[in-house]
């Protein structure tokens, strides 16, 4: 079984967030990058289990950066076979998408692993547009993954419960919370990290899209405290300044 | 305990001098503590029990003999990543640490630069996993501060010595399967033993009533008439300095340790300065306060920048044993003064178990002591200054 699992690089959950060249780029300076969770926590290592059981490879695909290789690292220590980086800078998820399909159009792989939405900017759109662009089957949402030849079955999220999917392989996935527990690279991963392949592909883009400004949310203003017996009070709050009712 | 939500806090961006790998490294053994560990330890320490179901999950993260090469199962990293090791685990706890260091630089070291090849293939890949725990026993109840003075002492048997004595304050002795040992021979020479579970006359009772590294095991090791296989003494080298040489790398992690139980305690007391108000404001307002966090910022920097040079030291080969003394007897007294200041900072949660602080508080009066006193250091480095002995 071949798997291919989708890794991107997102900003440390605890980072300050602050953007330069008058609110067009994200200002990275001082940001600890990690492993997209939705990536690794659930796609990665489910990928990895599967392998466990069935045989095969895994291979991680990052479009990004020099940056972005202590992340991809990370996946190979924690049970990747090897990793492809293209090397171009992610500006929207078309683009991103179309270099994925592209690196993956001609690996044969069974499945495509990816997590829901990479935690920066949540678009979770490049699953469903890769799987477009492959012409092949698409599960959004997964909790769960089990492979039995060539037919997978999924679980998903669903409004109020979840779905049970079947699917013919090759198709491509995002993975959602539940699919798998986290695993924390041990000392062999990281040492076997050290010589494992990171293939880095060049590779021509463009961007459908262009960001014009980011703003950061309003801050957050001083909690307010209404007594218990003043119910009328906290109703003319929410309707006259929170407006929320 | 409330849910570990410590972050590393890196003023000097020292971070830039690390590899990617030890940053992983690192990442990976703080993961693992906060998962692992965290949730338990202050159960751990109030009901003064070692959760010896972490060993394997230690061996696992590499934190048993990091630089051992990987012939003898160690991952061979370098000094640096072993420091490393050791602070995500003294960030957790003392005692945490304590059992790595003594199984890594006490027991894995000496086998390692002193042992026999049958000696390292036999005895380090299962310390390695933590398959097989050791101790080490130099220290005795009358001879502490001055090791050379032992009186544990072995006599020629044929192919076996018989081994007497006692040896005291011993981490990891009650569960340990090895004991490295430091004893006399008739000559009055001092040689390392292994000494292994179960010979008869071997026995490790449990010391009680402490009230410090109470999630780590301590005892102590009784030697009547043991009858010990020749193969089983370490033929590289004798004399105190052998021991002191491992005393050198345990106290060399340390000193990256202590800055670990620092880094938590300062930690902990930034984000309660943020949180506590009194007065209509956060308490991290007021200039007291700032006085206290701008001093420990200032002084784990200090201990960062020192401890990151003696571990380059290391790994080329130069750094001298009054340099390490006086990484140890800095930090571990800088972590201690943090650690007093951190609890003040807290008011009365400081001192229950809901913050870690006063845990590390009691911890760190064991560390100030254990691997040479803070007065011994200071003394080795007036020897090495002045040229001047002040020992006898």
């Amino acid at each position: 079984m071949k798997l291919l699992v989708c890794i991107s690089q997102a900003p440390d959950t605890t980072s300050r967030i602050a953007f330069t060249n008058g609110n067009t780029e994200f200002d990275s300076s001082g940001v600890q990058y990690i492993v997209n969770p939705y990536d690794e926590w659930y796609a990665l290592v489910r990928a990895i289990e599967l392998k466990e059981k069935h045989g095969g490879t895994v291979t991680t695909l990052t479009v990004g950066e020099a940056g972005c290789d202590p992340v991809i690292r990370k996946a190979l220590a924690i049970g990747a076979d090897d990793a492809i980086r293209v090397d171009v800078k992610p500006t929207d998820a078309m683009q991103v998408a179309r270099l994925i399909a592209d690196q993956a159009r001609s690996g044969g792989y069974d499945i495509i692993l990816c997590g829901k939405e990479t935690i920066d900017h949540n678009g979770a759109v490049v699953p469903a547009m890769v799987a477009e662009m492959l012409d092949c089957g698409f599960v959004s949402n997964a909790t769960h993954l089990d492979v039995a030849g060539s037919q997978a079955t999924l679980k998903r999220e669903a409004a109020g419960g979840e779905e049970v999917v079947g699917i013919e392989c090759p198709f491509v996935l995002s993975a959602a919370k539940g699919m798998a527990e986290q695993r924390i690279p041990n000392m062999r991963g990281i040492m076997s990290a050290r010589t494992k392949p990171l293939a880095v592909e060049s590779a021509e883009s463009t961007s459908a899209t262009a960001i014009s400004q980011f703003t950061l949310p309003p801050e957050k203003g001083a909690c307010k405290m209404v007594d218990a017996d003043r119910p009328e009070e906290l109703i003319r709050l929410l309707r006259e300044e929170a407006k929320a009712i | 305990m409330r849910t570990d939500l410590y972050q590393g806090h890196d003023y000097y961006m020292l971070d830039d001098l690390l590899t990617e790998e030890h940053k992983l490294i690192r990442d990976a053994a703080r993961e693992w503590v906060k998962k692992e560990v965290s949730p338990i330890i202050e159960d751990a320490a109030e009901k003064c029990v070692f959760p010896r179901h972490l060993l394997p999950g230690l061996g696992e993260i590499g934190a048993f003999g990091p630089y051992i090469p990987a012939e003898y199962g160690g991952p061979g990293l370098d000094q640096i990543s072993y420091g490393i090791l050791m602070q995500e685990l003294e960030r957790c706890d003392s005692g945490l640490r304590s059992t790595a260091s003594v199984q890594s630089s006490l027991v894995m070291y000496p086998i390692w630069r002193y042992g026999s090849e049958e000696q390292k293939q036999a005895f380090l890949p299962k310390l390695a996993t933590g398959e097989m725990m050791g101790c080490f026993g130099l220290t005795e109840p009358d001879h502490g501060s001055n090791p050379g003075g032992m009186t544990t002492n072995f006599k020629d048997d044929g192919d076996h010595v018989i081994l007497n004595g006692a040896k005291m304050w011993i981490s990891n002795a009650p569960f340990a399967d090895i004991a490295v040992v430091w004893a006399k021979n008739e000559a009055g020479r001092i040689k390392g033993i292994i000494v292994e579970r179960g010979m008869e006359g071997f026995s490790t009772p449990t010391m009680h009533g402490k009230w410090s590294l109470r999630a780590s095991d301590t005892g102590e090791l009784i030697f009547d008439n043991v009858r010990v296989p020749k193969s089983n003494i370490l033929p590289g080298r004798d004399g105190l300095g052998a021991p002191l040489s491992c005393l050198d790398s345990a106290r060399y992690g340390i000193a990256w340790g202590a800055i670990g139980a620092a880094l938590d305690c300062y930690d902990t007391a930034l984000r309660y300065s943020q949180e506590r108000i009194q007065f209509d404001r956060p308490i991290g307002q007021f200039q007291l306060q700032q006085k206290k966090l701008a001093e420990m910022i200032t002084e784990i920097t200090k201990a960062q920048l020192l401890t990151f040079r003696l571990g380059q030291l290391r790994d080329s080969g130069k750094a001298t044993s009054p340099q390490i003394s006086m990484a140890k007897r800095n930090n571990v007294d800088m972590a201690l003064t943090i650690a007093r200041d951190a609890r003040q900072m807290l008011g009365g949660m400081g001192i229950t178990g809901e913050y870690p602080i006063m845990r590390h508080m009691m911890n760190l009066e064991s560390v100030v002591t254990y691997e040479g006193t803070h007065d011994i250091h200071l003394l080795i480095t007036g020897l090495d200054v002045t040229g001047l002995n002040a020992f006898v």
